[in-house]
């Protein structure tokens, strides 16, 4: 076999090496455009469990790699004048000159024939090899030469960062983040060795234009950054190395190999920075494609398939994973108003690939004091005291007005749609009691109709005739004998009312009994479905005091927390859309003018509903719909309900028309609340598949809501954990 | 959770006789179901047909397709053959649909393969009404139709569960596997506001027996040749043991599965005695 090697970077020299190994007599050769002794950027970083692939991989170079390393287990936070520490977090790091030293070392031990100062111009120079590998980099030639069968996506970064470096040895990977006149700088700075560390620099585009770097020289730049974080340097100056400013580039490809070729490392993907993962995977490439000679020998096209297939999840993994981070770190603005045990959670948080339980399994102290702090700001005694053991921020209560939770697990009632004329069945009071004896602080009835044409089918739960204030008194006192708080959640189903029950699907408008039906504009919601009437100022009063009514009667009732249902597509939520309200009058048209009705009904039920009660209003906050509500949108919503006295927002998505594209996963609404709860500073509800006590905690901890929605009855036994445990002596 | 045995009618070469002993020897238990799969450009049997002649035989067990590919079909038909194998068995068909992955079947069927999903979307539906109406008859047996199962890896696949069918069928992989597209199944669901639960179904190939092993390895390697490498990790998937069956079982037991069907890679009669030794064991 002849092997050409474009590249000799970590990727290209360890895939090198290690195939020979298993294949001594095969021809590799590996060229690459730079002397032998060149390299651009400074340290890399490994986990240990990426340390552990490459004992196993190849034992020489491992025991060189790890010599020359620094290792640490902390991640230190520097933020708002204060330092946070996190054990537990194993990482080592090297020069990446002496890694590549160390594997090109290796490669002329085995036998790798390495060529420098040597480049690749004219694709048919890759003619006569039976196998290259495309070890090129970012601008990879294989990659752009055969685009057509890579398919290739690039997508840009917002941020801008540039790679420096100083001769100030940190003894953590540290972030520090600093406000300046022109906008916030965070800094990533760990060590390389003992003697140097690197130091990346960020920003958000508007704060590096305002700071005058889009034309600085590297000069200006490193002097710039210097003032900005002269705290952390304590008069070290900061070094560069063709430090520019950049824009991070994600690459990724639809496929990995054509014919005997294969992209690795940066060619085949790349995940911010932020992350620190590029040499990480491009090493990891390399075992998996050596693993894959060994196993197919000289069966090219059987071992580039079995490469593929082993590191497409990995790849795809650490790229959501990356994406995440990205974001974070794009959007942190969004989190200064946290305080720093906060803030410092979501951080390390921030990629989804750490929850609350594997954080404290790394450093158990740490979760202790984020507990300790936790607590105390909730139940209102704002100095944590260091000697008792805090319950987990799950089990820490929530004020809302006059209310008081006892923890942060909300639980829906199971839809039935078997009520008469409004009146739920034996059935439903069974399950509804259960679920009071469950654990949870609070308990949401299903959707209950405003008036009879405000169902969504025959069979829904209603709160419109003098006699269901009574009924639900009765399950009211149930739930409140169980020591736990019931809402109210009241809604118009507007053009999606009048069907059948949905034991048989969604949408399916009756058969006989129809009710005329009423949305903003006289649009169906199937293609071929009832058209509902345009609603006229006539109706729009009526409903808004049929609203009004409900409230007083769940006030009647005794219900703790009343919810206006204004998501999935129903009556409020087909104004606020301007997918479904083509209204030419001044309720349709701009956002304004759209959030005008739903704001009327809101007057009307906060006027009657009693102050030492909260209210809570659901959103789509997307439409999952191209030209449909953003999230943008809907926090501009948010902020105006806010004044108006709504004290939480429990955040959905989806479900305006047809055509939405919901994208699920687990908690695949928390992203939603916690954009609208950090942007608008609101309380906020997260649903969507939160199945264990592990995710409440993280999800509360890190400020992305402020209660969970966990769903029976796969649940019930962690909520007679959370019933018999903390919870109960809460309140 | 309830166990269930497919038809050899996807095992070239199997004869009809085979293929309707087969399916009267399982309907004596311990098998609660009895299911087909689907492809159109190979030696197979069509599914509906299958299922129709399992009808005459078969007194018990549910009659369940995982999957057929409806887009194959244009609606009308496969709305009719549907309530006829619904009527023929008393009502014990289950109508899983998907709109399966082999491109070839789609030229064959002269359908747009690109369009698949939605076409699936549409026979969706409207297949209901179709039955429900009696514009489609006979008349169904059960309120409503059939059951209807979606099967799929994609967003949209469970957003077909929530909206239009009775639950979820699974392609087959490792409990985890299962288990994670169940939970996205069941989130689908609640955030649509259906009532209960989707029902959850899994599958898995087996082979039992002395040779067994290496013979059902051939033909997933024949039969899912059309994904590439993908093949041989189907064929290493094969459940060639008791012990990895029995494990198959509770793992998709503890993840949640309500019916899993366990599918033959050879139509020897021995085979599905075998498994029934293991079931009853269990």
């Amino acid at each position: 076999m002849k092997i050409l090697i474009l590249g000799g970077g970590p990727g290209g020299l360890y895939s090198g090496s290690l195939i020979k190994k298993t294949h001594p007599d095969w021809d590799i050769s590996i060229i690459e455009r730079n002397p032998h002794d060149a390299t651009y950027g400074w340290g890399v970083v490994f986990s240990d469990r990426t340390l552990s692939s490459f004992r196993e991989a190849d034992y020489p170079s491992y025991r060189d790699i790890t010599n020359k390393f620094v290792v640490w287990d902390t991640i230190e936070v520097r933020y708002r004048g204060e330092t946070v520490r996190c054990g537990g977090n194993v990482f080592a790091g090297i020069s990446r000159k002496i890694l590549l030293m160390v594997l090109q070392e290796r490669c002329r031990e085995l036998g790798v024939k390495l060529k420098f100062l040597t480049e690749v111009r004219d694709v048919a120079e890759l003619k006569g090899y039976d196998l290259v590998i495309a070890a090129d980099g970012l601008n990879s030639i294989v990659r752009r030469t055969w685009a057509d069968e890579f398919q290739p996506t690039v997508v840009m970064g917002n941020s801008r960062f540039t790679w420096l470096g100083t001769h100030k040895v940190f003894d953590a990977f540290t972030f520090s983040f600093r406000r300046n006149e022109h906008g916030l700088f965070q800094a990533h700075i760990y060590p390389n060795d003992g003697l140097a560390s690197t130091f990346i620099v960020q920003c958000d585009p508007e704060t590096w234009r305002r700071a005058g770097l889009d034309h600085a020289s590297e000069a200006e730049t490193v002097a710039y950054c210097e003032r900005v974080f002269a705290e952390d340097l304590n008069g070290e100056p900061l070094l560069a190395n063709k430090s520019e400013w950049l824009l991070f580039t994600t690459i990724s490809n639809r496929t990995l190999r054509y014919q005997n070729m294969v992209l690795i490392g940066d060619a085949a993907h790349t995940a911010d920075f932020t992350v620190g993962s590029g040499t990480k995977m491009a090493m990891e490439d390399a075992i998996a494609l050596s693993n894959a000679f060994e196993r197919y020998g000289e069966n090219v096209e059987a071992a580039l398939n079995d490469y593929e297939l082993e590191r497409r999840p990995m790849i795809d993994g650490i790229q959501r994973a990356a994406a995440e981070s990205n974001r974070y770190f794009e959007t942190t603005t969004r989190y200064e108003a946290f305080e720093p045990m906060q803030f410092v959670y979501y951080l390390l948080t921030r990629s989804g690939r750490i929850s609350y339980d594997e954080l404290r399994r790394r450093d158990s102290s740490f979760v202790d004091a984020m507990d300790r702090w936790f607590y105390a700001v909730t139940s209102g005694t704002q100095t944590p005291n260091l000697r008792i053991v805090a319950p987990p921020p799950m089990l820490a209560p929530l004020h809302l007005r006059g209310l008081t939770l006892h923890n942060r697990v909300a639980a829906p009632a199971a839809t039935a749609y078997t009520a008469r004329d409004g009146v739920p069945d034996e059935a439903y009071t069974a399950e509804l009691r259960d679920l009071t004896q469950g654990g949870a602080a609070l308990v949401f009835t299903d959707l209950l109709a405003i008036a009879p044409e405000a169902r969504i089918t025959p069979g829904c739960s209603g709160l419109y005739r003098p006699e269901h204030a009574a009924m639900w008194s009765r399950l009211v006192k149930m739930a409140h004998d169980q020591q736990t708080r019931i809402a109210a959640r009241l809604g118009h189903a507007g053009r999606r009312g009048a069907t059948r029950p949905r034991n048989v699907g969604l949408d399916l408008p009756l058969r006989e009994g129809r009710w005329p039906l009423l949305s903003a504009s006289p649009i169906p919601f199937l293609p071929d479905g009832p058209v509902p009437r345009e609603m006229d100022r006539a109706d729009m009063e009526r409903v808004r005091d049929q609203f009004g009514r409900a409230a007083q009667m769940a006030d009647e009732a005794g219900f703790d927390l009343l919810e206006l249902y204004f998501a999935h597509g129903y009556l409020a939520a087909s104004f606020l859309s301007p997918l479904t309200n083509r209204r030419r009058d001044n309720y349709g048209g701009a956002l304004e003018n759209r959030l005008r009705y739903p704001l009327e009904i809101l007057d009307a039920v906060r006027a009657v509903w009693p102050e030492t009660k909260p209210l809570c209003v659901a959103l789509s906050a997307t439409d999952w719909v191209k030209g449909g509500l953003q999230p943008e949108d809907t926090v501009a919503i948010v902020r105006a309900m806010k004044e108006r006295g709504v004290d939480l927002f429990d955040v959905l998505a989806g479900q305006t028309t047809l055509e939405s594209q919901p994208v699920y996963g687990p908690y695949f609404l928390t992203s939603f609340s916690d954009q609208i709860r950090n942007e608008a500073q609101v309380a906020t509800l997260t649903s969507g598949d939160i199945t264990s006590t592990d995710q409440v905690n993280n999800i509360v901890a890190a400020g992305r809501a402020d209660l969970c929605l966990m769903e029976p009855p796969r649940l019930n036994a962690h909520y007679r954990i959370i019933g018999s445990g903390l919870g109960s002596n809460g309140r | 959770m309830r166990v269930g045995i497919g038809l050899p009618s996807g095992v070239p070469g199997t004869d009809g006789r085979t293929i309707i002993d087969w399916a009267r020897r399982a309907d004596e238990g311990p098998f609660t179901s009895l299911a087909v799969i689907d492809r159109y450009v190979y030696d197979s049997y069509e599914a509906l047909t299958s299922l129709a002649a399992a009808a005459a035989v078969t007194k018990r067990v549910r009659l369940a397709t995982t999957i057929v590919v409806g887009p194959l079909r244009n609606t009308a038909t496969l709305a009719k053959t549907a309530a006829t194998v619904d009527a023929l068995s008393g009502g014990r068909l289950v109508l899983g649909l998907a709109v399966g992955a082999r491109e070839d079947d789609y030229q064959a069927a002269k359908v747009e393969y690109r369009h698949r999903g939605r076409i699936l979307t549409e026979q969706l539906a409207t297949m209901r009404n179709l039955w429900e109406s009696g514009t489609i008859g006979p008349k169904p047996v059960r309120a409503g139709g059939p059951e209807i199962l979606v099967g799929g890896l994609s967003d949209q696949a469970y957003l077909r569960v929530a909206r239009y069918a009775d639950g979820y069928v699974h392609g087959g992989g490792p409990p985890r596997a299962f288990g994670r597209a169940a939970d996205r199944a069941r989130a689908a669901w609640r955030d649509a506001g259906r009532p209960g639960l989707p029902q959850l179904w899994g599958q898995g190939y087996f082979a039992l027996g002395e040779g067994a092993a290496e013979r059902g390895a051939q033909y997933l390697k024949d039969y899912y040749a059309f994904t590439g490498p993908f093949a041989d990790k189907i064929a290493a998937g094969l459940l060639a043991t008791t012990q990895s069956v029995i494990q198959y079982i509770r793992g998709y037991e503890e993840a949640g599965c309500g019916e899993l069907v366990l599918l033959p890679t050879s139509a020897e009669p021995s085979q599905l005695e075998r498994l029934a030794e293991v079931c009853a064991a269990l």
